[in-house]
C-alpha cells in the first residue's frame, strides 16, 4: 500500500488440500473457461508468451489475433455490447499495455465490461525500466474501474474471478489485470468460482421502497413529463428495454434516448421522440426544455445532452434512476434519486403503479402531445435531397436502412464524426444491444474493430460499420484480421474526404478556415479492400447507391463500401455550444455568423 | 444547476480502505483527476488483521462538490466507508507538528515563553535552536507557527489533520 512501500507478505488463504496445482498462466485460463469466456482478443508478446503457450492446449477459447491492441480492445467492446457478455483481452506489457489505454479509456466512460489481461516483465524487475516495461497500473488506474498486478500465483485465480464480478456488477466497467512473467509460470493453487467471494464491493441493486412510491407520486402529478433513457437501459440487460417500453406505453409518456440509449425504447414506437442532445430531434429537445418532470433512466445529463446548464430544462421536476450514485447530481440537481439497477427500479415502479391505480392526467397529457406533435411537424431531420447526382450522406443511411430491413439481425457500429450522428438519427433500432457506437470517449477508430467483435460473437448476422473514412484509417489494420477469420464486416464509408465534423465546427465558429481538416492522398478504399482479400465497391453518383448497398448485402465477404458524399454537408438540427435545448439550428437557414459566441467556443 | 454563488465548504471526510498496492494513488488520483481540492491528507494502516487503512482527507468545495466527492469515493473497490464527519455530528480534528526555532537571547526565551502557553513541548534543544511538538486544531497550529515566525522560525513540519467523531459510534 501507500503507506509502506515495503509489500508485507499476506496472510495465504489456506488452499483447499484439495485444490489442483497449475503454473499461472493454466490458472487464467481456467479461469476464464470458468467464467463463461469463449473469446478472446489478444496479441502476443514477450510478457505474455507462457499465457499464450498455455492457451496453445486450449480449445474452448478461441483467440482472435488483431493487428494492433486497440483493434482487441475495441473488439472486445463490440463483443460485449452486442452479447451482454463480459469482453476479455490479452495484451503484452509495455506498448502492449499502452496501446490497450484508449480502448480502456473508452470503455470506461460507456460502461463496458471489460477484462483485461497484461503481461508484465518478471516481479523481480519491475521498476528497473526493463524492456518492455511501464508502470501499466499506475497508466490505467483513471482508465479502468479498477485494476491489480497479481504479485502471488496464491492471489491469482481469486483475483481473476474477482474482475470479472468487478466488471459486470453494478456500474460496468474494464477492469485490468497486470501479470508478471514469473507469476504467470509459477505453480499455485486454483480455486473456482463459487469458492471466491468478492470482497465488500457490493453496489446497491434494488431502490428502497419509499423512493419507489416518491416516484410514482411524482409520476402521477405529471402534466408535461418526458422519460430520458440512456445507456445503463442497455446494459442493464434486455428485460430493462421491455421495461422501459412497457412503462412508456402504461404511462403514454413520450421518451427520448441518448445516443447509447437507442434500441432500448423501439424506434417504431409512436411515443419515441428521437435522440436529444446537440444532434437530437427537435421534438426531444423542446420537450426536455418545456418539460414539468424529466424522469431520466441510466441516463446522466452528459454535456452533449444537456447544453447551457444554466438554461436547461428551467420548469422541470426531476428523477434520476442510475446504479451510480456519482451520476446523480453531478451536472444536474435532481429532485428524487432513485439508486438501483434500472431494471429492478423500472419493475418496481410499474408494479406499484399498477398496485395504486395510478391513471395520469389524460386531459394534460392530451394538450402535452398536441405541443409535441407541432415540433414534430417541423419535421426537423429533412434534408435537400433534390439534386439528382450528389450522394447526399443522410440519404445514403436511409436507402442502407431501408434496403436492410428484411435482414433478421443487423447490428450496427460507427466511426466517431458526422456519420456518426447521422447513423443514429436515420438508422431506426427496434431492440438493444444491435448499436455499438463510441459515445463518451468519441474514438474515431472504434467501429471497424467493433464490427469485427460483433461479428465473431454473431457470425451469422449482417454487421454494418457506418463510417467516415477518416476514422476508418485509424485502425485499417483489423481489415487483415477480418480477412483472416473471414469475417464478412461490411465497412460502409460516407466518403466527403474531410474530417466532416471538424470541417462543420471550422464552418460555424472558425469562419470556414480548414486548418487540416481535410486529406489529401487518401487510399483507393475499393484497392485497398481488395489488397485484404474483401470486396471494394463505389458509389460516386446518386444512381449508383442502391446498386452498390444491394451487392455489398449480397456478398458472404468482408466489403468495403466507398460511398462518395456531399463534401459540403452540415449535420443538423443541433444544439450550437454555450446554448440551450429551445435555440436549436434546424438547418443552413438558421446558420448566421454569429450563433455561436466567444463563451461558446471555449465550451466545444 | 452550480451557480458561482454557491457557498464553498470546508469539509472533513474519513475514508476507511483496503490497505493494498496503489489505493492511495487511486484516492489522490481521483482528486486532482476530477479537480477536487486536497488541504490536507493524512493515512495510516488502522487494522492490522483485516489489513484496513484510514485516510482522512480535509476537502473543499460547494456542496454539490462535496457530495460528488463522497459518491466518487464510494465508488472506488478498495473503499469501505465513506463517513463526512463535518455533517455526521461533533468530532475531534487534530493535527501534529514539529516546529524548529533558531534564536537566541530574547527571542530564545520569548518562544520557550509562548510554547508554554501553547502547551507545547521542547522535543530537541541546542544551545541556538529548539524543536517543539505541539498538538491541536490546525487553526492552534497556524497561530503558534504565525507567532513564532518573528522569533527566529526555521522549519515546520506538520502530519495533516486526523479526526474521529465524538461519542460511541465508531466509523
Amino acid at each position: 500500500m501507500a503507506t509502506k512501500s515495503t509489500t508485507k507478505a499476506r496472510p495465504k488463504k489456506a488452499a483447499a488440500p484439495t485444490a489442483k496445482q497449475m503454473n499461472g498462466s493454466e490458472i487464467v485460463l481456467q479461469a476464464l473457461v470458468d467464467q463463461g469466456v469463449d473469446t478472446v482478443f489478444g496479441y502476443p508478446g514477450g510478457a505474455v508468451l507462457p499465457l499464450y503457450d498455455a492457451l496453445f492446449n486450449v480449445n474452448s477459447i478461441r483467440h482472435i489475433l488483431v493487428r494492433q491492441e486497440g483493434g482487441a480492445v475495441h473488439g472486445a467492446e463490440g463483443y460485449a455490447r452486442s452479447t451482454g457478455k463480459v469482453g476479455v483481452v490479452i495484451v503484452t506489457s509495455g506498448p502492449g499495455a499502452t496501446n490497450a489505454v484508449t480502448g480502456l479509456t473508452d470503455a470506461m466512460m460507456d460502461s463496458i465490461p471489460l477484462v483485461c489481461i497484461s503481461g508484465q516483465v518478471a516481479t523481480h524487475l519491475i521498476g528497473n525500466d526493463a524492456f518492455q516495461e511501464c508502470d501499466t497500473t499506475g497508466i490505467t488506474r483513471p482508465c479502468t474501474k479498477h485494476n491489480y498486478l497479481v504479485k502471488d500465483v496464491n492471489d491469482l485465480a481469486r483475483t481473476v474471478h474477482e474482475a470479472f464480478y468487478v466488471a459486470r456488477s453494478g456500474r460496468p466497467g474494464p477492469v485490468l489485470i497486470d501479470l508478471p512473467k514469473d507469476v504467470a509460470m509459477a505453480l499455485g493453487p486454483y480455486l473456482p468460482p463459487d469458492n471466491v467471494r468478492p470482497k465488500h464491493y457490493n453496489p446497491q441493486t434494488k431502490a428502497e421502497s419509499p423512493k419507489i412510491a416518491e416516484a410514482v407520486k411524482m409520476i402521477a402529478a405529471a402534466k408535461k413529463p418526458i422519460i430520458y433513457a440512456g445507456g445503463g437501459v442497455i446494459n442493464s440487460g434486455p428485460k430493462a428495454s421491455k421495461l422501459l417500453t412497457e412503462f412508456t406505453r402504461m404511462t403514454g409518456f413520450p421518451c427520448t434516448l441518448t445516443l447509447m440509449g437507442l434500441g432500448a425504447l423501439p424506434a417504431s414506437d409512436d411515443h419515441f421522440l428521437g435522440m436529444l442532445g446537440m444532434h437530437g430531434t427537435y421534438e426531444a429537445n423542446m420537450a426536455m426544455h418545456d418539460a414539468d418532470l424529466i424522469i431520466a433512466v441510466g441516463s446522466r445529463f452528459d454535456d452533449r445532452i444537456t447544453g447551457r446548464l444554466e438554461a436547461f430544462s428551467p420548469g422541470s421536476k426531476r428523477i434520476h434512476i442510475d446504479i451510480d450514485p456519482s451520476s446523480i447530481n453531478k451536472n444536474v440537481p435532481v429532485d428524487l434519486a432513485v439508486v438501483g439497477d434500472v431494471g429492478s427500479v423500472l419493475a418496481d415502479i410499474i408494479k406499484k403503479y399498477r398496485a395504486d391505480k395510478v391513471t395520469p392526467d389524460a386531459r394534460a397529457l392530451k394538450a402535452w402531445w398536441r405541443q409535441i406533435d407541432t415540433w414534430r411537424a417541423r419535421d426537423c431531420l429533412r434534408f435537400d435531397n433534390s439534386d439528382s447526382k450528389i450522394i447526399k450522406p443522410q440519404y445514403a443511411i436511409q436507402r442502407l436502412y431501408e434496403m436492410t430491413r428484411k435482414h433478421k439481425e443487423v447490428y450496427i457500429t460507427t466511426e466517431v464524426g458526422q456519420h456518426q450522428m447521422w447513423a443514429a438519427q436515420f438508422f431506426h433500432f427496434e431492440k438493444p444491444n444491435h448499436w455499438m457506437t463510441s459515445g463518451g470517449l468519441g474514438t474515431m477508430g472504434y467501429g471497424l474493430p467493433a464490427a469485427m467483435g460483433v461479428q465473431v460473437a454473431h457470425p451469422g448476422a449482417l454487421v454494418v460499420d457506418i463510417a467516415g473514412e477518416a476514422s476508418t484509417l485509424m485502425n485499417i489494420q483489423e481489415m487483415s484480421t477480418i480477412a483472416q477469420y473471414r469475417l464478412p464486416v461490411k465497412v460502409f464509408i460516407l466518403n466527403n474526404q474531410y474530417m466532416g465534423m471538424v470541417r462543420q465546427w471550422q464552418e460555424l465558429l472558425h469562419g470556414g478556415r480548414y486548418s487540416e481538416s481535410y486529406m489529401d492522398s487518401l487510399p483507393d478504399f475499393v484497392k485497398l479492400a481488395e489488397s485484404f482479400g474483401a470486396v471494394g465497391l463505389r458509389a460516386e453518383k446518386k444512381d449508383d447507391l442502391d446498386g452498390v448497398i444491394k451487392e455489398m448485402l449480397s456478398v458472404d465477404k468482408a466489403v468495403i463500401a466507398d460511398i462518395c458524399v456531399d463534401q459540403a454537408e452540415n449535420c443538423f438540427p443541433m444544439i450550437p455550444s454555450g446554448k440551450a435545448h429551445n435555440e436549436m439550428i434546424l438547418g443552413p437557414e438558421d446558420q448566421t455568423d454569429d450563433v455561436i459566441d466567444e463563451e461558446g467556443k471555449m465550451l466545444v | 444547476m452550480n451557480k458561482p454563488k454557491d457557498p464553498i465548504l470546508r469539509h472533513t471526510i474519513s475514508v476507511l480502505v483496503d490497505n493494498e498496492p496503489g489505493v492511495l494513488a487511486r484516492v489522490i488520483g481521483l482528486f486532482s483527476g476530477r479537480g477536487y481540492n486536497i488541504e490536507s491528507l493524512t493515512v495510516a494502516e488502522v487494522d492490522l488483521d483485516k489489513h484496513l487503512s484510514r485516510i482522512t482527507v480535509v476537502t473543499s468545495g460547494t456542496e454539490m462538490i462535496i457530495e460528488q466527492i463522497k459518491a466518487q469515493l464510494t465508488r472506488l473497490v478498495p473503499v469501505h466507508k465513506v463517513a463526512d464527519l463535518t455533517i455526521e455530528g461533533p468530532h475531534v480534528e487534530r493535527e501534529l507538528a514539529l516546529v524548529k526555532v533558531v534564536s537566541s537571547g530574547e527571542n530564545r526565551v520569548e518562544s520557550l515563553r509562548i510554547a508554554d502557553i501553547f502547551r507545547a513541548r521542547a522535543v530537541d534543544s541546542t544551545n541556538d535552536s529548539f524543536v517543539f511538538e505541539i498538538v491541536g486544531n490546525s487553526g492552534k497550529i497556524d497561530a503558534f507557527v504565525d507567532l513564532m515566525r518573528p522569533l527566529g522560525l526555521a522549519d515546520v513540519s506538520r502530519t495533516g489533520v486526523v479526526a474521529i467523531a465524538r461519542g460511541a459510534n465508531a466509523l
